[in-house]
Parts: C-alpha cells; sequence; structure tokens
C-alpha cells in the first residue's frame, strides 16, 4: 500500500481529510498523518516480514531451544541481603554432590583491571561489569550472584546452590536517591568519588557524577514570569517485562575458542565484554544471537554469559543457563527509580522564560542511571531562554540499572510535562497551545550544548490538534482528558550489511543486529528499495559475530537507521557492479548504463536485475558487496500522547478510555512496525505509570517479584491503542529514517497523570499512580 | 532431588483408606492450580499426592429443587459455569466460577480446592459463606458437617485432620426472594489476586431484609463472615440506607493489613465500597429495588 504525499505546508488541511493509509483505517482507527514530501516503491510500504512464518508456528529459534550433546545445566547462587560484605564462601558440601560437576565463584574470574569498557550503550568501569557477574567482598543488592554452579540437570543445579554456605555480615542499605544522598549513607563503594564539574571530590561517596548544565540565567528569567510552579516528583524502580528470561549456553572448545549462544540485543557486545572480563583475545569468542523474546535495552548488559564460559572451561562440557522470572526481576537490570524537581516560570502571554530541574536517579548497585540522558531530554521541547539543569547518578543498593526503551527521559518527562501542564493552566491556555506556543524548533539550542537539526516537534503538535481525538467530546463524570510530549535522541553507532546476488534474482542479506520488531524486513526493504526489487525478494539473516562486520546493539532506535543504511550502501555498490555487468554484456563503458527501478539500459537496450543476475557467471562471477557504516545524521524523535481516562474516586482505579500515540518517525519504513512501537511504548509507559513497581520490603528485598505481583498491563487493561504517525523527513538519512522504537514511552506517564488531574483535580507527584495512591489523594483532597 | 508418589484412587473408600494410611504425608491434588505452584517454588514438599479426580463422589454436580446443590470437591469451575440450572439459580456462585484464574484455569481448577486452600484471598469462599453452604467432610472413621464460614482457621489452615478430606459442598436450594453476589477489587482487569473481596446474598419480602449475609475476603486472616451487617440488613426497609449501614459495618469488621496489594486503610474503604456495591446487586438479582 502506498502512502499519500502531503506537503507540510498543507498538512493542518490534509489531516482533517487523510484517508487510506494502512490497516488502521479499515478497522475503525484514526488514520496517520503522513507528513513526509517524498514516496517510494518499497520504503513505506507493509509487506509480510520474514521471520513471520517461523515465528507463527513456534519454529523460530531461541536461546532456551539450544541443547547440544552433553549440555550441563547451570544455576546462579544469589544474594539475599540488600547490602552486605561477604566473610566466607564454602562450596565443598555442593562440589561433592552427585551430579554437581563444577562451582564457580570471583576468584576464579581473572582480577578486575581498572580500565573503561563500551558495554553497548556507553562505557563504564569493567571492574563495575566484573563485580555485578559475580560479587567479590560485598553484596550490593538482594539477587547479586555470588557463585555459579554447572551440574546435571536443572535441579540438581538448584540444590547445589542451596548447598552452597556463604557467611554473610549484613550492611545498612539505601533504597533510594535521596536515602544514598544522606551523608550518614553506608557506602557501596568506598572507591568511588563523586565526578563533579571535571574534578574528583574529596571524600568517597554514594553520588557518582553530578553534571550541571546552565543556559541563559534561570533566575532572572523567573524574576520575569508571572507564574511560577515548582513540584517535586518521585518515581519507583520498574522492569523492562520482556516475556523471554535471560539464557546462554557456553561452549569452551579444547582449541580455546569460545562459542556462546544467547539472547542479547547486541552480539558483539556479549563477545566483546566477555573477552575483557575472561582476559582472552576477541578473536577467540563466537557469539551466535538466538531470536530474541524481547529486550527494551535490558539485554545489552552481560549478566551470566562469562560464567557459563568458566564453568565450560572447567568441565570441558558445554553450559547452559536459563533464569527464572525471579532472577530476571532481582539479578538483572531494570531502570532507575528517580527524585526529580522541576521550576517552570512563565508570562501571562503564555511564553516560557525560566525552566529549571534537579534529578537525582538510582543506578542500583554500579554507577550509570541514565540521569545524563534524563537531565538532556527533560526540557528538550521547549525554546526557552533560561534553563538550568543538574543531574546526580546515585549508587543504591538496587540490581544495577540496565537501559530502558528512551532510558532516563520518562522519568523526567513525568515530572516536567505535569509543571508545563500546570504553568499552562494557571495562564489559562489550552495545553497544546502552550506547548506549541514554546515549542523547539530546528536551531533551538538545548541546555546541554546542541543545536537542534531539522526536528518534528511542531509538527507532532500541530497533529495533535488536527486529530478528532482532540475535538471529540469527552462526557460523564470522572473523566478527564490529558497530553503530554516527549523527547528521545536516538542514535547512530556502527553497523555492517552484506549483499549476495543469487543467479535467480533474489538477494541474500546479512547483518548483525538482533531482530527487534521486524528489523530483518525494515532492513531488507531499505536494500530492495534501492536494487529496485520486491521486499519479498531479499533474504535477510542475522549472523553471527564470525559471519559479519561489527555491529552495534539493536538498541538507541538505531538499527531501522543505521543497519538499514549499510543495507543501503551495499545495495547502492551492487547497483554500481551490476552496472558494469550490463555494460560488459553490452560491450559499452559502465558510465553508460542508467539505473531506474530494478531496470538497466544504455542506448535503447534494457535488461532487468533477475536477467542480469542470472548473466553473473557469464560476466565476471558472483555478486555480493559489503558495507559498513558509522553514520553521523542522527534525526531525534519526538513523540507525544492523547488520553482519556476515568478515574473511580471510590477504589481509585482508573481506566484508560481512550489512547493516541503521536510520533514523528522520520520516515515509516513499514509502518505497522512503526504502528506496533508506538503501541508498544505506550502500553509499556501505562503499566509504568499505573501499577509496575518493585515494591521493597524494609530489608530491601523485592517481595513482588512475579508477573502475578508485578502487574504489567494484559490486553484486558488496554484500549486499542491509535497511532498517528508523523513523518518529517531527517535530512541526515537516505530514507528520512529517524527511528522509532524509544520516544513513545516518555510521554504516557505525565500525560495519564494529565488526565488524571483533569478527572478528579488530584496532582500525582509520584509513580505508581495504583489504586490506593489514587484513593489516597482523592480522599485527601476532599478533606481540605 | 524431591520425589513425589502419586495415587488415583477410584472410590471414595479407597480415597480414605489411603489418607488414613498416610496422614500428613498425603495431599489431596484436585485441579492442582495452587499445589503444583507451591510444590514447585518449594513450599511444599509432601511425599504422597492422592488424585482426587477419579472418584465420584468428588466430582459429583447435582442439584435438586429439594436439597439443593451437591458441588464435589473436584469438581472444576467450568463444569459449574457450564451446567445452566446452576447458572440460573446460583448466580452468586458464578460470579466466582468465572472470576477465578483464565479459561485454561478454569479448566482444572475447582472451588473445593479453593476453599481447602484456605488462602484469605480465595474468591469462592465468600460467596459460599453468602450462599449458606457447608462443608460434607469424610474419614474412614465417619462424615461431619461443617459450615463454610467455621473451615478455614488461619491463612493456609482448616479444619481438617489429616485423615480427613473435604468430599463435597452443599448448598440450600435459594428461597423465594433470594439475591446474592460476590464482587472483588483487583488493580487491573484480569489475572491478580483480590485487594478486597465481598460475598453478599439477601433475602426479601414485602419491601423489607428478611435476610442478609455479608462475608469479605483478603481482610483477616481467614475470609470473614459479619455478622453485625446482616443484622443492620434484617427487619430493615429495603433501601439505601439500610444497604449504607450494612456497608459500614463491613468497614468496621474488617481486619486487614497492609501489603504489596493495598494498605489497611484502603481495604476497609473497598470493604465499604465492595459491600455495598455487591448489595446493590443482589438486590437487583432478588427482583428488589433500593428506590
Amino acid at each position: 500500500m502506498s502512502t499519500a504525499t502531503i506537503d507540510p505546508v498543507r498538512a493542518k488541511a490534509a489531516a482533517a481529510t487523510a484517508s487510506g493509509n494502512g490497516a488502521g483505517s479499515q478497522n475503525g482507527y484514526e488514520p496517520n498523518m503522513v507528513l513526509a514530501t517524498k514516496t517510494f516503491d518499497v520504503v513505506g510500504t507493509r509487506p509480510v516480514r520474514h521471520d513471520g512464518t517461523d515465528k507463527v508456528t513456534g519454529r523460530a529459534l531461541y536461546g532456551a531451544d539450544v541443547l547440544l550433546p552433553g549440555t550441563l545445566h547451570g544455576a546462579v547462587l544469589r544474594s539475599p541481603h540488600a547490602h552486605a560484605r561477604i566473610r566466607s564462601i564454602d562450596t565443598s558440601a555442593a562440589e561433592s554432590m552427585d551430579g554437581v560437576f563444577a562451582v564457580v565463584t570471583a576468584e576464579d574470574l581473572p582480577p578486575a583491571e581498572d580500565k573503561i569498557v563500551d558495554v553497548g550503550e556507553g562505557d563504564t568501569r569493567l571492574s563495575y561489569v566484573h563485580g555485578n557477574v559475580l560479587a567479590a567482598g560485598k553484596v550490593l543488592y538482594q539477587g547479586h550472584a555470588v557463585a555459579g554452579i554447572a551440574a546435571a540437570s536443572p535441579h540438581l543445579a538448584l540444590e547445589a546452590a542451596s548447598a552452597i554456605k556463604v557467611e554473610y555480615e549484613p550492611l545498612p542499605s539505601s533504597m533510594t536517591a535521596p536515602e544514598a544522598m544522606q551523608p550518614a549513607a553506608e557506602l557501596l563503594h568506598e572507591d568511588l568519588y563523586t565526578k563533579e564539574f571535571g574534578e574528583r571530590s574529596q571524600a568517597p561517596s554514594n553520588v557518582a557524577e553530578h553534571v550541571q548544565w546552565t543556559k541563559g540565567d534561570a533566575a532572572d528569567g523567573f524574576a520575569h514570569s508571572e507564574v511560577v510552579v515548582e513540584r517535586t516528583f518521585d518515581t519507583a524502580t520498574v522492569h523492562q517485562g520482556y516475556i523471554e528470561p535471560h539464557n546462554v549456553t557456553a561452549l569452551w572448545n579444547h582449541d580455546g575458542r569460545l562459542h556462546i549462544w544467547c539472547s542479547t540485543q547486541g552480539a558483539f557486545v556479549v563477545r566483546d565484554v566477555t573477552a575483557k572480563i575472561l582476559e582472552i583475545p576477541v578473536s577467540n569468542v563466537k557469539v551466535t544471537p538466538m531470536e530474541i523474546g524481547g529486550g527494551f535495552g535490558g539485554k545489552i548488559p552481560v549478566y551470566f554469559e562469562p560464567v557459563a564460559a568458566l564453568l565450560s572451561k572447567k568441565t570441558g562440557r558445554p553450559v547452559k543457563f536459563v533464569m527464572s522470572r525471579e532472577d530476571v526481576f532481582v539479578g538483572t537490570g531494570p531502570t532507575a527509580g528517580s527524585h526529580v524537581r522541576v521550576k517552570i516560570g512563565a508570562s501571562a502571554d503564555g511564553k516560557i522564560h525560566a525552566m529549571e530541574a534537579m534529578l537525582a536517579y538510582e543506578a542500583g548497585a554500579y554507577p550509570g542511571s541514565f540521569v545524563i540522558p534524563g537531565g538532556m531530554c527533560i526540557f528538550a521541547a521547549y525554546d526557552c531562554a533560561n534553563v538550568a539543569i543538574d543531574c546526580y547518578d546515585v549508587v543504591v543498593n538496587k540490581p544495577s540499572c540496565a537501559a530502558y526503551r528512551a532510558p532516563g527521559a520518562p522519568q523526567a518527562a513525568f515530572a516536567a510535562e505535569q509543571v508545563v501542564d500546570e504553568v499552562a493552566a494557571k495562564i489559562g491556555m489550552d495545553p497544546v497551545a502552550f506547548r506549541l506556543l514554546n515549542a523547539a524548533k530546528e536551531g533551538t539550542r538545548r541546555a546541554d550544548g546542541p543545536k537542534f537539526r531539522r526536528i518534528g516537534c511542531e509538527e507532532v503538535l500541530e497533529a495533535i490538534k488536527s486529530h478528532p481525538h482532540y475535538q471529540a467530546p469527552l462526557e460523564g463524570p470522572n473523566r478527564g482528558r490529558g497530553v503530554a510530549v516527549g523527547f528521545w535522541f536516538n542514535v547512530g553507532l556502527e553497523s555492517s550489511c552484506t549483499l549476495h546476488v543469487n543467479t535467480n534474482g533474489t538477494v541474500h542479506l546479512v547483518e548483525g543486529s538482533t531482530d527487534i520488531g521486524g528489523t530483518r524486513t525494515s532492513i531488507a526493504m531499505q536494500a530492495a528499495e534501492v536494487l529496485g526489487i520486491p521486499a519479498e525478494d531479499i533474504l535477510p539473516e542475522v549472523v553471527d559475530t564470525d559471519s559479519v562486520g561489527f555491529t552495534s546493539v539493536t538498541g538507541g532506535s538505531r538499527t531501522t537507521f543505521a543497519t538499514g543504511w549499510a543495507a543501503h550502501d551495499a545495495a547502492q555498490k551492487v547497483v554500481a557492479e551490476m552496472k558494469a555487468r550490463a555494460a560488459k554484456l553490452w560491450s559499452l563503458d559502465p558510465g553508460q548504463v542508467e539505473h531506474a527501478k530494478g531496470v538497466y539500459s544504455a542506448n535503447g537496450r534494457s535488461i532487468a536485475f533477475q536477467e542480469l543476475a542470472a548473466q553473473s557467471s557469464r560476466t565476471g562471477g558472483p555478486v555480493s558487496a559489503t558495507a559498513t557504516v558509522k553514520p553521523r545524521g542522527v534525526g531525534g524523535s519526538f513523540s507525544a500522547n492523547l488520553v482519556d481516562v476515568e478515574v473511580d474516586p471510590e477504589t481509585g482505579k482508573v481506566d484508560i478510555l481512550r489512547f493516541t500515540a503521536f510520533q514523528d518517525v522520520g520516515k515509516a519504513v513499514h509502518p505497522s512496525y512503526v504502528e506496533g512501537q508506538m503501541q508498544g511504548g505506550s502500553v509499556q509507559g501505562i503499566g509504568w505509570a499505573l501499577n509496575e513497581e518493585y515494591y521493597m520490603g524494609d530489608d530491601g528485598t523485592m517481595i513482588n517479584s512475579t508477573l502475578l505481583d508485578y502487574r504489567m498491563p494484559t490486553s484486558l487493561d488496554l484500549p486499542m491503542i491509535d497511532t498517528c504517525i508523523v513523518e518529517v523527513a531527517n535530512p541526515g538519512h537516505p530514507f528520512g529514517v529517524r527511528g522509532v522504537g524509544e520516544a513513545n514511552i516518555v510521554p504516557p506517564t505525565p500525560a495519564i497523570a494529565n488526565a488524571i488531574h483533569d478527572a478528579v483535580g488530584i496532582r500525582m507527584q509520584r509513580l505508581p499512580m495504583n489504586p490506593p495512591a489514587i484513593w489516597s489523594a482523592v480522599e485527601k483532597s476532599r478533606s481540605s | 532431588m524431591h520425589w513425589v508418589d502419586y495415587l488415583r484412587p477410584r472410590t471414595l473408600d479407597e480415597c480414605l483408606r489411603a489418607f488414613a494410611e498416610h496422614g500428613a504425608n498425603a495431599r489431596a491434588l484436585a485441579g492442582g492450580t495452587d499445589l503444583l505452584v507451591q510444590m514447585r517454588v518449594g513450599r511444599r514438599t509432601n511425599g504422597v499426592l492422592v488424585d482426587m479426580k477419579a472418584v465420584p463422589e468428588l466430582t459429583e454436580l447435582r442439584y435438586d429443587a429439594l436439597e439443593g446443590l451437591t458441588l464435589g470437591a473436584a469438581v472444576p469451575c467450568y463444569r459449574v459455569y457450564g451446567d445452566e440450572k446452576v447458572r440460573q439459580t446460583y448466580p452468586g456462585l458464578i460470579d466466582t466460577v468465572e472470576m477465578i484464574g483464565g479459561t485454561q484455569i478454569q479448566g482444572r481448577a475447582s472451588v473445593g480446592g479453593n476453599l481447602c486452600n484456605s488462602a484469605p484471598s480465595a474468591d469462592a469462599v465468600p460467596a459460599l459463606i453468602a450462599l449458606r453452604a457447608t462443608c460434607r467432610i469424610a474419614s474412614t472413621a465417619g462424615w461431619r458437617e461443617v459450615p463454610v464460614e467455621d473451615f478455614c482457621t488461619a491463612p493456609g489452615r482448616n479444619v481438617l485432620r489429616e485423615t480427613e478430606i473435604l468430599v463435597s459442598l452443599r448448598l440450600p436450594p435459594p428461597p423465594e426472594g433470594f439475591g446474592a453476589c460476590y464482587l472483588r477489587f483487583i488493580p487491573r482487569n484480569e489475572m491478580d489476586i483480590a485487594v478486597a473481596g465481598a460475598g453478599v446474598s439477601v433475602k426479601l419480602a414485602d419491601g423489607v431484609f428478611e435476610d442478609g449475609r455479608v462475608a469479605l475476603a483478603s481482610v483477616a486472616p481467614t475470609p470473614l463472615l459479619v455478622e453485625e451487617a446482616g443484622a443492620a440488613l434484617r427487619g430493615q426497609r429495603v433501601g439505601r440506607e439500610a444497604v449504607a449501614r450494612a456497608a459500614a459495618a463491613a468497614k468496621a469488621a474488617a481486619r486487614p493489613i497492609t501489603d504489596m496489594r493495598g494498605t489497611a486503610a484502603y481495604r476497609r474503604n473497598l470493604c465499604e465500597v465492595l459491600t455495598r456495591r455487591a448489595l446493590e446487586r443482589a438486590v437487583q438479582r432478588a427482583g428488589g429495588t433500593l428506590g
């Protein structure tokens, strides 16, 4: 299905009558708004995904399906304490059990060197990665891995784990950033000092880093503001909640080569980090990424991969680990709980004059809470002259944070977008009009430095105004409507892609990006567009680290953008080669051959790609091409939500009546998958808003580590999530792609909070906004 | 490794002898939707599983206009809500069997098992109490009957002795002017455990509550029959005032704790709200109006 071509200038008028774009309109949902000015033959259509049959029939192979002959099964012994010194570990009873082959602890790992390592979406100290894999000296959170066991069966491995005797000396623990920042708080790391303005603090601290950005003069801006609102917000620790638990099979071969099969967003990250921890050359490690049952950033870190490798080395057998759901909750990275203060001032005419924020995020046991991207995004949607932002990265006794879909940005938006709403209401302005009046645009400089290139913040807000949802009446008591906008940068990083042309005119596409959300197809479509052949004629495959060039993680909304770009470049090389082949057939100079839509022509003669491919043997042999990219020109994405809720003031329950997600995606390569990403981010945001949280006991242990009690929304808790794709082409990408995976999780929590406020007049300053919290806020507002 | 023995008696007699022989070591397996989960997380490591599903008395589902409903302890939920006569006669029971678990769980999970698991949050139990159900308990030594409200004694504990089993539940036939309802509150719309629940029944005659019963889930160590709430209804005109007084009595009787599913104050509030809403529905089912 082709997309309509609409001039952005006429966008508003067009939106009212927009029609016929995709499956949505057939099912009675609102159609997408397409603003891109360019149309393509393949990019922008909705072919069936290449891996669809295997996924639907259950044939796709996941990590848990890997079972090599002679495999041993692993279990991890985890800390029962939130913070404790390890006095001793006695593994002798476990090791002497029948069917137990080996036990490893931190002592079996090579000592951690003090060096910096790239862990997929940034750098960290190797000693932190090392310490998280197996605890040495101290355990820093309940669930911290202490020992790994390899046994003849998973049950035996678990029994052996319980036979390991660990003597702990419990220590005081800190569960939130404000607690851990107290001078009297117990230190997690004696060698951690605060990095602040390029200097190191005098004394060790739980604050790993303090970053400050200022622009203009915030104090002066507030002095010139007629309306000033300041509030403090807190959000709970939440987990990405991917359905497939982490898993790994490792085989340390007799030739010294290590082969790892696992569920990961970055096979090369697993390869490189495992090699560094084990102090072996990266060339000795091969990682095969299996199909992935969700990651959302949580499957970037390395957990038991080095442990499985060590156990395999010790036993000479393959060793396999599969986490339980409880392991996933307590042993893998959730995203940071946060404490954020926001102050915004505006004049009576609706112009924002000053914005100020203090963000303190819980990094978990090791530095790296993603507070810095949170601070970079917090006011990104606004063009404001006077801004001050302070970010604190704080270690606490919780699992070490991993990335989670636009990591750091949702916590910031929950605070900022509620204060923006309140300022608009005090001035008496429509919340969308207020945001539009102050919207960031091309040339706006963010407080953290960068100046925006072409962005779609205004177009996203205009799309809300033009959408039928915005005008739809909302009747009945205790119902309210909320709006919020959010931003995420997206990233570029490195990708590789190889194309092999078959003699029947199909093309094998080899790439290294774990397929999340249909990226095999969105990458293949970009190659197909360049080659002028159908998407179905490209056969994409995600391969192991020995079989493709280096490729960074599937994360940062980069895969369709960057690996797609590599496919584009490789396809251009194929086109150039095919021109040369045609020239050879016709005894012409390659420069004389033209290519358009898969047909090569010169001097009135023409030949289709398929026929030319069939001639490859006669024209010089097989045609293959490889391209690698490290693209600049990353385009940030703005996303917004319009949400209607109904609150039961007697029980505090919130029902989402209607939810529309808007996002500037640059160019939707495969609109169905783009809609899926927008819906997925929205659903995770709804869960974060209403019920999800790590419910911690007084002793710092997680009480609700099951999917029964850690309440993610079910299909019965959600309305159909309507989507409105906004396409403001990214000038930095051949097809205008920005990346779509993350920005959509940023606005849901504040949009829902604003809708709750509209419905029952309460301002929720803490996540989750679960029924007891809403009920008690309603009671409080009634008694006051 | 933990091994379990598995027995599948074909007659009640055989079944009772198994419990007489293995005593505390034996564990009744009906649907297994609680038991197998508890075994998997290591909370139970008993030696002998006794499968109750081949014993005719435990899988009996029979309605008789004089005797009422005989509900075998191992009858799965789907059979209860799939029986047209039971649907018409006991809508207050249907509320719970349609609520417990998802479709697959309902294919196995039994009302008797829900009662014997004796969780304070069990959805079926307040409904059974409101419906004046009694437990028929047997051992090789003989039979006894216990009202459902006296069955549970503490979280996970009940009046069954080591050698006894619950054979069936008996629900009296609903009299003229009778209506019942069970409502629970969960934060999501499915897949959750009651933060609080209220099972109620009323009997109306000439615009007056002739009888009323209110039982609560998840707000005490056992499901709770609130006598004061019934007393607040009895003899009163059918209307919002009496319902409000009964709801207030339910709130006052609740003894909840604060945990991950809700605070004590919030649960007390829910008792009032759910009791009121359930009574409104029960009155409607009884053919009455609240005016």
